[in-house]
């Protein structure tokens, strides 16, 4: 029988991740994750883990420990955010390449300096290029089902590619609500043993993490593009087949909310799409035809869906709590690509960067502004909104 | 020589259904032999060697047999660094240039 509890969401996904199994969970303690490896800790503390606790002396060797076990054949779960997050980057290259389907937790957090501990999505998305597929969660319940769909997705034979679930510092990481806990035999029906022929072994030894030159690396590089293409497909079948074991599911690798009729949307990634929902219900409420595109994943990025938009609405703003200097918000920039060709009008709007609060209102401005783009208005394509100054 | 055998079997991978998985590849594979960049190769002075086993223990490469009486060299691997002549305490080998000698 699943259960309720009142969980923040790191606790969540900790469940999340106890449900699923691994072999190995090694990490290294960094707010705003702490408290999930403390989760962690504490169910092998409690005895009845079922995994191994590796304590590690940095994030480097917590990816580096978690591809071992991965190695080994083991289920392999690790957890950081922000300066963490960075300080594992050249790991994060090791375990994609070589194909080791890991799974982590990023506690989205600001990059320093200036030193920051509080939420924006700066890390994960300056990870774009590490081989790793992405997902952004909205709420708790969304971080203990996609930590078990993530290692469901990942150890597919097509994609066989590690999973960083997302979820926004503060917002996510430390805030509670009622999640339902699935049961551990409901799990186990839908995500069964990890089985691999890439590990090690006595009876078919291997060359692990082997030098590949010129020759034949280009070649390795299309196989990782063609495994992303894959999972454009297995993530939306994974999301379905969970529903038919807990009844919940998230559209995949995207969701569209109210946008039927909707003349502008927003298009948003992780905890700012639940504000934006309640924003679009009131407006909606009031008349105004508005929508939200909810990216759930932003490795493998959903281009086909973006670039079937074409004309649809009459503009899109994309909220970013992130920017790539000296260009634009970086979620911005993939839709933007993706919709080339299409003369719907954009916005990107740059909110919540180290942990500023992004308020119903803020979000109300964002829509107002869209109509206005709409309605002919000539605007900055890519605006700071909810700053101290004009 | 006591040493891994180049294997003349290997094929490579010849289409995306054979490319090795990631980065995994079988094992005891010896495609090619590697020592293209030598340029200088060791010769020993068998007369003043005691098998003192230093450039053994010091060739970087692995590339000193002493599987025979006489200390002997792989050359299919050797690249010519000269360690084994810097540290020789009987400073019996010289590096000769690749062609000249008995090479």
């Amino acid at each position: 029988m699943s259960e309720k509890a009142f969980l923040s969401g790191n606790e969540a996904a900790a469940h999340g991740v106890r449900l699923s199994r691994p072999h190995v969970v090694s990490a290294y303690p960094i707010t705003p994750q702490t408290t999930l490896v403390e989760k962690l800790a504490e169910f092998v503390a409690e005895g009845n883990a079922g995994f191994r606790y590796m304590m590690v002396e940095s994030e480097h060797s917590a990816m580096a420990s978690a591809l071992g076990a991965s190695m080994m054949g083991a289920r392999a779960f690790t957890a950081s955010s922000s300066q963490g997050l960075l300080y594992m980057c050249e790991m994060l290259s090791y375990v994609s390449g070589a194909r080791h389907p890991v799974v982590m937790v990023d506690a989205n957090r600001s990059t320093a300096t200036p030193w920051n501990i509080y939420g924006d999505q700066r890390d994960a998305l300056s990870m774009r290029d590490a081989g790793w597929i992405m997902l952004f969660v909205e709420s708790g319940q969304e971080a203990l089902d996609t930590v078990i769909q993530a290692y469901k997705i990942a150890e597919d034979p097509k994609v066989m590619t590690p999973v960083m679930v997302n979820l926004d510092g503060f917002t996510l990481t430390h805030t509670y609500d009622m999640v339902e806990i699935p049961a551990q035999d409901t799990v186990d029906k839908f995500l069964p043993p990890f089985t691999t022929a890439n590990k090690m072994s006595l009876e078919d030894p291997k060359t692990l993490c082997q030098t590949v030159g010129p020759d034949f690396h280009a070649e390795g590089r299309y196989l990782q593009q063609e495994a992303f293409g894959f999972a454009k497909v297995i993530i939306d079948e994974v999301d379905r087949e969970y529903e038919t074991f807990t009844g919940r599911s998230y559209g995949g690798m995207i969701e569209e909310y109210r946008c039927e009729d909707a003349r502008v949307v927003l298009v948003a990634m992780g905890s700012v799409v639940g504000t934006t929902r309640i924003v679009v219900d009131q407006l909606r409420e009031q008349g105004e035809k508005v929508g939200l595109i909810k990216i759930r994943s932003f490795r493998p990025f959903p281009k086909e869906y973006f670039k079937q938009l074409q004309k649809k609405f009459d503009a899109m703003g994309v909220i970013d709590r992130s920017i790539s200097f000296g260009f634009e918000g970086t979620v911005f920039s993939e839709v933007k690509s993706s919709m080339y060709g299409s003369d719907t009008k954009l916005s990107n709007y740059i909110v919540g960067l180290g942990g500023r609060d992004i308020p119903k209102s803020l979000i109300e401005e964002m829509f107002h502004k869209l109509f206005e783009l709409a309605g002919g208005k000539d605007d900055e394509e890519v605006q700071f909104l909810g700053m101290r100054w004009k | 020589m006591d040493k891994p055998k180049v294997n003349h079997d290997y094929k490579p991978p010849t289409s995306y259904d054979e490319m090795f998985f990631g980065a995994s590849n079988g094992v005891g594979i010896l495609p090619t032999v590697n020592s293209g960049f030598r340029t200088f190769h060791p010769e020993f002075d068998h007369e003043k060697c005691i098998k003192c086993m230093f450039c053994w223990i010091f060739c970087p490469e692995g590339c000193i047999d002493k599987t025979e009486e006489k200390l002997a060299v792989d050359m299919d691997y050797c690249k010519g660094c000269g360690i084994c002549a810097h540290e020789c305490p009987r400073k019996c080998i010289s590096m000769v240039k690749d062609g000249e000698h008995d090479e």
